[in-house]
């Protein structure tokens, strides 16, 4: 064989491959390739509130009512409602032809033991479980909530976007211990889950379910409206470092990346191919939390001190980098552009900052240079920024300050400790939370004020307690927004955390997807175009 | 020789075991808290407190060990908090991408560092030597994750010559899985030929200068049958010496490459571990890990006794 023999054989090899590439094109057009916010490692999302868990959950499972755009509920796995004995009997109609993954179709039997479950787990659904005498099976169709009272937001709680949604599983998962995982990943959602090639740090699969019946109306909004899956396979790739999932997504080799950093968005900004928008028009919201249970922070004159000194532009910054379109300032207790975003007891946020007079008014409230503790992550973006800004800021007001930093792991576990600092306990820390999380008082929880039950910090502020139980009574949006000012009001004066500000999360698609729903990663409605 | 091997085969249940309590304790007494993870940031002190009891995470420390010890027995790794599968499956899965990356470099450091180290000692004083070394303490110096990032800018991103992440396993064919791996077996490997090419100069020199390869040289014998059949096997034993303990680095540089390449491979799955305190499965990883070491140690050893026949067990 000679030299130009061997050419020969290779340029028909290539010859060969090539139809087969052609006709294989149209089959990657199907896939959609992302790159997700973390790991996925729990398929339960009734087990864990882990957010890649909930989206998870949005293509496998489903929910009976969908939440839309203008945070109304929508029948989603319901063809709808009757409310009888003033309002005390809630009947719900499932609409027909739902099935499983497994084939076997949805029933009210199903419905009944994921709501009990989901009741034990979810904050909102532990509410609901106070006015609930019973959830009945009426028939294979129907389930009836039995209430001790009318509860207006019976609907907005079955059709909750974060902190645990109200999945529907088959009946045999839903009856696990809501405190162990399912061992199973079997909804009715619009994709089904590929067990089989799961490589949890890798590779997460979902393929289309063609036998999903989407809402036979409307348009998609959020978990609302019709559900239409245009890509027959989902990947999620799990790629840690951001400098290679970037460089993937501007060779083609992934469609989409969900959270790149700022630094990346910079870098990708610059590429015709990749288009970079907010994933949620609705903003994430920073806070600075305080432990109310020991000193010095237990001192309500201390915590109000550092008013002055709060400079929300300088965390957002820190967080989203200086463009002023990715973050918004003068931030209360409620996401901004939502119904109970409010000013109400928010002056001592506004105008100029100043060190100097809240280094006096510490002195006034009787700081004597004890210990405090500031606790923070180093490996989540925006609560390490947040956490930066926080530590130089107890710094430069001369606290007495020990800055502790570690991993998220270490973090969330020393942030439990209700001990005083001299025996390992914490002060302040600073984390995020999502636009649903602040929405509304029902997810709120740094804006709960029951103390030893509250969240990490431990407030106690039974007029909190007091609006947000009047909250869920509220006949009308009117009456809710005018409680949400009192709140606001109580929060700003007691502290139970200082809002820094909110911004927005940006994702990293290819310029040829269009069609995506805006509020999470969800996966109906997207299509390459 | 078989009573050698059997003493110490032997000898690696202590070690092991040493390591089972060395890592089990580390676990123990570190921070971080699996329960407080999953709960997630919503979660009440009660909802954490009732996750941990449900994984056991509450019982006393002697109880877990002696527990964890006897499923180790029975060949049971246990099942990931997280994920709910089993470690040994987990670590089933990612086998396969660790092993391809260090074969690969290992085949890669070897093949071009050892040459490169005989050529230097060759050519001691000359400016191949000079780039040789050059080249030696740049591998030294340059971190990992830094060769990664230019090899994948330069063959990736600007090139599209290969891709920028990910793994395809082997049985999908050779070329998928080779391209995968070309960038970072390049950038694992590149401070490994540094040190064996270093090694191998150091040791070539020393014989170079014996009474046997001057003899050779007075019998006639040609240069490539004095530097590769003379000189370069009475210099195997610290070159052999070398890639045995650069295999501890193998493992450590892994760990970066896979996140560098988004390689599914178990230095990852350490790491995810260790961030999520999914103890199981690091556990079981490191236990893996120490088995390999001990395991490729005896391997060298065993190897002396081929290379030099003085060597006698």
């Amino acid at each position: 064989m000679q030299r130009r023999d061997v050419f020969k054989l290779g340029a028909a090899a290539a010859a060969t491959a090539l139809p087969s590439f052609a006709i294989a094109q149209p089959a990657q057009n199907r896939v959609l390739k992302m790159v997700p916010q973390a790991n996925l490692t729990s398929l339960d999302p009734i087990w864990t509130t882990a957010n890649i868990t909930r989206n998870y959950g949005y293509m496998v499972f489903d929910t009976l009512y969908g939440m839309d755009a203008q945070f109304q509920p929508q029948p989603q796995m319901a063809a709808g409602h009757s409310s009888d004995d003033g309002g005390r009997s809630v009947t719900i109609t499932l609409r027909p032809g739902l099935k499983f993954h497994d084939g076997e179709p949805v029933r009210a039997q199903d419905v009944v033991p994921s709501l009990q479950r989901w009741m034990k787990r979810s904050p909102f659904g532990q509410k609901l479980a106070t006015v609930t005498d019973d959830i009945q099976m009426v028939d294979d169709m129907r389930i009836r909530f039995r209430l001790k009272k009318p509860f207006p937001l019976l609907f907005h709680a079955l059709a909750q976007v974060s902190n645990g949604p109200a999945f529907i599983m088959p009946e045999r998962l839903a009856k696990t211990d809501p405190f162990q995982q399912v061992r199973e990943a079997i909804g009715s959602g619009p994709f089904r889950f590929r067990a089989n090639e799961f490589n949890s740090g890798s590779l997460a699969v979902f393929e289309r379910f063609a036998d999903y019946v989407p809402v036979p109306t409307g348009t998609p909004s959020l978990t609302a409206g019709p559900k239409i899956a245009h890509f027959d396979r989902v990947e999620w790739h799990i790629i840690v470092d951001a400098a290679t999932a970037a460089a993937a997504i501007q060779t083609g080799e992934i469609d989409w990346y969900e959270q790149p950093p700022p630094e990346v968005q910079l870098l990708l900004r610059r590429n015709r191919q990749v288009v970079i928008e907010a994933i949620d028009p609705l903003p994430l919201t920073g806070i600075l939390r305080f432990n109310h249970l020991n000193g010095p922070f237990n001192n309500k004159a201390l915590r109000q001190a550092l008013l002055p000194a709060i400079n929300q532009q300088d965390f957002m910054q820190a967080s989203v980098g200086t463009d002023p379109s990715l973050y918004t300032t003068g931030v209360g207790m409620f996401t901004p552009g939502t119904p109970l975003a409010n000013d109400a007891g928010l002056a001592p946020l506004m105008g100029p900052r100043s060190i100097d007079r809240a280094r006096a008014l510490m002195r006034d409230a009787g700081y004597t240079n004890q210990t405090m503790r500031l606790i923070g992550p180093t490996d989540i973006l925006v609560p390490a920024a947040l956490t930066q800004v926080g530590a130089d800021l107890v710094r430069r007001l001369g606290f007495n300050a020990d800055i502790v930093l570690s991993d998220w792991g270490t973090t969330v576990q020393r942030r439990t400790s209700r001990e005083p600092v001299e025996r390992g306990g914490w002060s302040m820390l600073f984390t995020s939370f999502s636009s649903f999380d602040f929405a509304d008082p029902a997810a709120h929880f740094p804006l709960r004020g029951n103390g030893a039950n509250a969240w990490f910090g431990w407030p106690e502020i039974p007029k909190l307690e007091e609006a947000r139980d009047a909250w869920f009574d509220a006949p009308d949006l009117a009456t809710q927004q005018a409680l949400a000012r009192d709140m606001q009001t109580v929060a700003m004066d007691e502290l139970p955390y200082i809002p820094l500000g909110s911004y927005k999360s940006m994702t990293a698609l290819r310029a040829n997807l269009s069609g995506r729903v805006a509020g999470l990663a969800l996966y109906w409605g997207i299509r390459r175009s | 020789m078989f009573a050698y091997i059997v003493r110490r085969v032997l000898a690696t249940i202590p070690v092991m075991a040493f390591v089972a309590l060395f890592v089990f304790s580390l676990l123990y007494i570190a921070p971080g808290d699996p329960a407080a993870v999953i709960a997630g940031d919503q979660a009440t002190p009660d909802d954490v407190e009732r996750i941990r009891a449900s994984l056991g995470l509450d019982r006393p420390f002697l109880i877990r060990f002696g527990e964890w010890v006897w499923r180790i027995l029975q060949g049971d790794l246990g099942v990931s908090i997280f994920t709910n599968l089993p470690v040994s499956t987990m670590i089933q899965q990612r086998i396969e991408p660790t092993m391809s990356l260090m074969i690969l470099t290992l085949i890669l450091a070897v093949s071009v560092a050892i040459p490169m180290g005989v050529v230097a000692a060759w050519k001691q004083g000359t400016a191949i030597d000079r780039t040789v070394m050059g080249f030696a303490v740049l591998g030294f110096s340059v971190p990992v994750f830094v060769v990664g990032y230019v090899l994948a800018y330069i063959f990736a991103l600007e090139l599209d010559w290969v891709p920028v992440q990910g793994y395809t396993p082997i049985k999908q064919g050779f070329w998928p899985w080779f391209r995968n791996l070309i960038l970072p077996s390049i950038a694992l490997g590149t401070v490994y030929i540094a040190l064996i090419a270093r090694i191998t100069r150091a040791t070539m020199l020393e014989v170079l200068q014996q009474d046997y390869i001057r003899t050779a040289r007075a019998k006639g014998a040609g240069q490539r049958n004095i530097l590769f059949l003379h000189a370069l096997k009475n210099a195997a034993v610290p070159i052999v010496t070398v890639i045995g303990i650069g295999i501890a680095l193998l493992i450590g540089g892994a760990v970066v490459t896979e996140s560098v390449f988004a390689i599914p491979g178990l230095g990852r799955l350490t790491v995810d571990a260790i961030l999520r305190r999914d103890y199981p499965v690091i556990q079981g990883v490191v236990l893996l890990f120490s088995f390999v070491y001990v395991l490729v140690n005896l391997l060298i050893d065993l190897l002396y006794t081929i290379l030099d026949p003085r060597i006698r067990y």
